[in-house]
């Protein structure tokens, strides 16, 4: 442990100064960094390059294939498929990123004035959060089927909400939002906690009440929780996979396939990790390009 | 809260229909959990009656025998509970490890390093999902619990966390270490790992809640049913019991459970691990 030695210790042991200036601590930190280190190169950067090397060939899903330079790309970006997968993905993100925000915030305007269910209010809103995506997947499956579900039986209707072109994307945003909006409401919850009830009272003496107070205090207080839940959901609404993959597996008729699900189709069932590649690097530079757009945006705002 | 101390007589009418009206659609809100625990303790004769039953009429726990004796369901339940555990603590040791590196430690190249980690933040991981599958497989670890749970530990999120953290621990704390001649691994152990209590469970939690609900890597890396996690195997039983309501909601309830659980004793540290983790409270 000499690199831990402090400075008059090396002094002691006879450590030349002189030789070398490396801070103590070097080699204690490579060894400290090393398991993340190593993690973080074989199941990241690799994985990076890899993308882009791959997105450059004709491969199989295992076998790298020959080197064909732009080709995957320029297929791309004539490819009609490619691109409604990426309409989908967009109708999904308008479905979602707006009602899961303001939703979030009602509920949290409205827990927040609770005092004594309020931990209980707070649990039945969040609680859908932490399940898992497929028992969301499968309670609403059983709510929204068309002969025995909950719906049918309270309605009458016998939509098939998630096989009909037209109901089910909404269908899927709709889960979405019950599923996730409970998170929103915990961001909202903890900046409205960070207002200071002397703000609201010297609010009110100068006749700032109810909308007014909500107006000119809490919304302007709560702009940066606002912003980052938005950049959240934009983000996490252009990632989506799971759900659309679980209850319409893209149908009916591609009507729900999102970009992911074109990216595993075209690499897990149609085995062409080339393209497929190509159709990663896209997806990640459409995030890329919409989270330095939204930071933008919000920035100009605040 | 503070309006209430300040209300008016009439103010106090409407605070009690706004709170009635929070606690209604709350209910509301949650309903399809309880629709999901009715179902399950009906018959199957009674889920699909017309019309409509609210309420068991003899409350039966035969579905939920019959999925865990038949089937994959127990299996499922090892899996995950395996997987989450590892990913769990590996995720806090070598975020915890690294995070002291960057926070307490000078080396030559320290902050190209973590602006190279963070950077990592804005890569998903959605992205990488045919590389890391072609590598997993060249490493022969498809179908195993390796597979899952290697690709699930790096968490870059989890350095900024733990490294934030460990900033503000007050430098004479490690001073004082340092002279009574600890050495850097027994100062970590000993003073630091302690001393971040909170932020340990906030990391600790959001990683197993995470690791326990993850579908889309163990879907790419597992192909045998005996392999799979909760989240992947609940897809599979719809197929698998077909009709039959009763016992899906039977395996929705048992896969939503451990989380369920898990929320509602440490809501508090759950509440906090969120915040923490997106930056919200520090």
């Amino acid at each position: 442990m000499r690199d831990t030695l402090t400075p008059q210790a090396r002094v002691q042991t006879g450590v030349p100064r002189t030789t070398r200036r490396r801070p103590p601590g070097g080699p204690i930190a490579l060894l400290m960094l090393a398991p993340f280190l190593i993690a973080y190169l074989l199941f990241f950067v690799f994985p990076i390059g890899r993308a882009v090397q791959l997105s450059l060939t004709q491969s199989s899903l295992t076998a790298t294939g020959p080197f064909v330079g732009l080709a995957n790309y320029v297929q791309l970006v004539g490819d009609s498929d490619f691109w409604a997968s990426v309409l989908h993905t967009g109708t999904f993100a308008l479905y979602t990123v707006i009602p899961v925000t303001l939703l979030g915030l009602l509920m949290a305007l409205a827990v927040n004035r609770l005092v004594r269910a309020r931990n209980f209010a707070q649990a039945l809103f969040f609680l859908p959060f932490v399940l898992p995506v497929s028992v969301v997947t499968l309670l609403w499956q059983w709510i929204l089927n068309s002969s025995f579900g909950l719906v049918h039986a309270l309605t009458g209707t016998e939509v098939a909400w998630f096989g009909e072109p037209g109901t089910a994307m909404p269908t899927v945003a709709f889960v979405t939002v019950w599923w996730t909006v409970g998170f929103n409401m915990l961001l909202f919850l903890a900046g409205l906690q960070n207002v200071s009830k002397e703000v609201y009272e010297a609010a009110e003496l100068d006749g700032a009440v109810g909308w007014k107070s909500f107006r000119f205090i809490t919304w302007p207080l709560l702009w940066p929780v606002t912003t980052l839940v938005l950049t959240l959901q934009l983000i996490s609404s252009l990632k989506i996979f799971s759900q659309v993959y679980i209850l319409t597996g893209g149908g009916p008729f591609n009507s729900t396939r999102v970009v992911l699900e074109y990216m595993y189709d075209t690499a897990f069932q149609n085995l062409d990790a080339g393209y497929a590649s190509a159709i990663a690097v896209a997806f990640f530079l459409i995030i890329l390009l919409v989270s330095l757009v939204q930071a933008a945006l919000l920035r100009g705002r605040s | 809260m503070t309006h209430a101390s300040t209300a008016r007589p009439g103010n106090r009418t409407w605070g009690a229909i706004a709170t009635g009206a929070t606690l209604l659609l709350g209910v509301l809100w949650a309903f399809p959990l309880l629709w999901a625990v009715l179902t399950a303790l009906k018959t199957e004769e009674q889920a699909v009656a017309q019309p409509l039953q609210w309420l068991p009429t003899t409350p039966t726990f035969t579905a939920f025998r019959d999925v865990l004796t038949v089937g994959n369901l127990p299996r499922w339940f090892l899996n995950s509970a395996l997987t989450s555990l590892a990913i769990t603590l590996a995720t806090v040791a070598l975020a915890a490890l690294a995070a002291y590196a960057f926070s307490q430690l000078q080396f030559r190249g320290k902050n190209i390093l973590f602006w190279v980690f963070l950077a990592g933040i804005m890569v998903p991981f959605e992205a990488l999902l045919i590389p890391l599958f072609r590598l997993m497989n060249d490493l022969g670890t498809v179908n195993t619990y390796a597979g899952i749970i290697l690709p699930q530990i790096v968490s870059p999120v989890a350095v900024y966390v733990f490294k934030g953290f460990f900033d503000q621990v007050p430098k004479e704390i490690r001073e004082a270490a340092v002279v009574d001649g600890a050495n850097e691994w027994r100062i970590l152990w000993n003073v630091f790992v302690p001393l971040s209590g909170t932020v340990l469970w906030a990391i600790g939690i959001v990683t197993f809640i995470a690791a326990w609900n993850n579908f889309l890597w163990p879907f790419i890396i597992t192909t045998s049913p005996e392999m799979m996690t909760i989240p992947l195997g609940l897809t599979q039983v719809q197929d698998a019991y077909g009709l039959r309501f009763a016992r899906t909601m039977a395996t929705a309830v048992l896969g939503g459970l451990p989380v369920v659980l898990a929320y509602l004793i440490f809501q508090r540290r759950v509440t906090e691990g969120f915040l923490t983790v997106t930056g919200v409270k520090g």
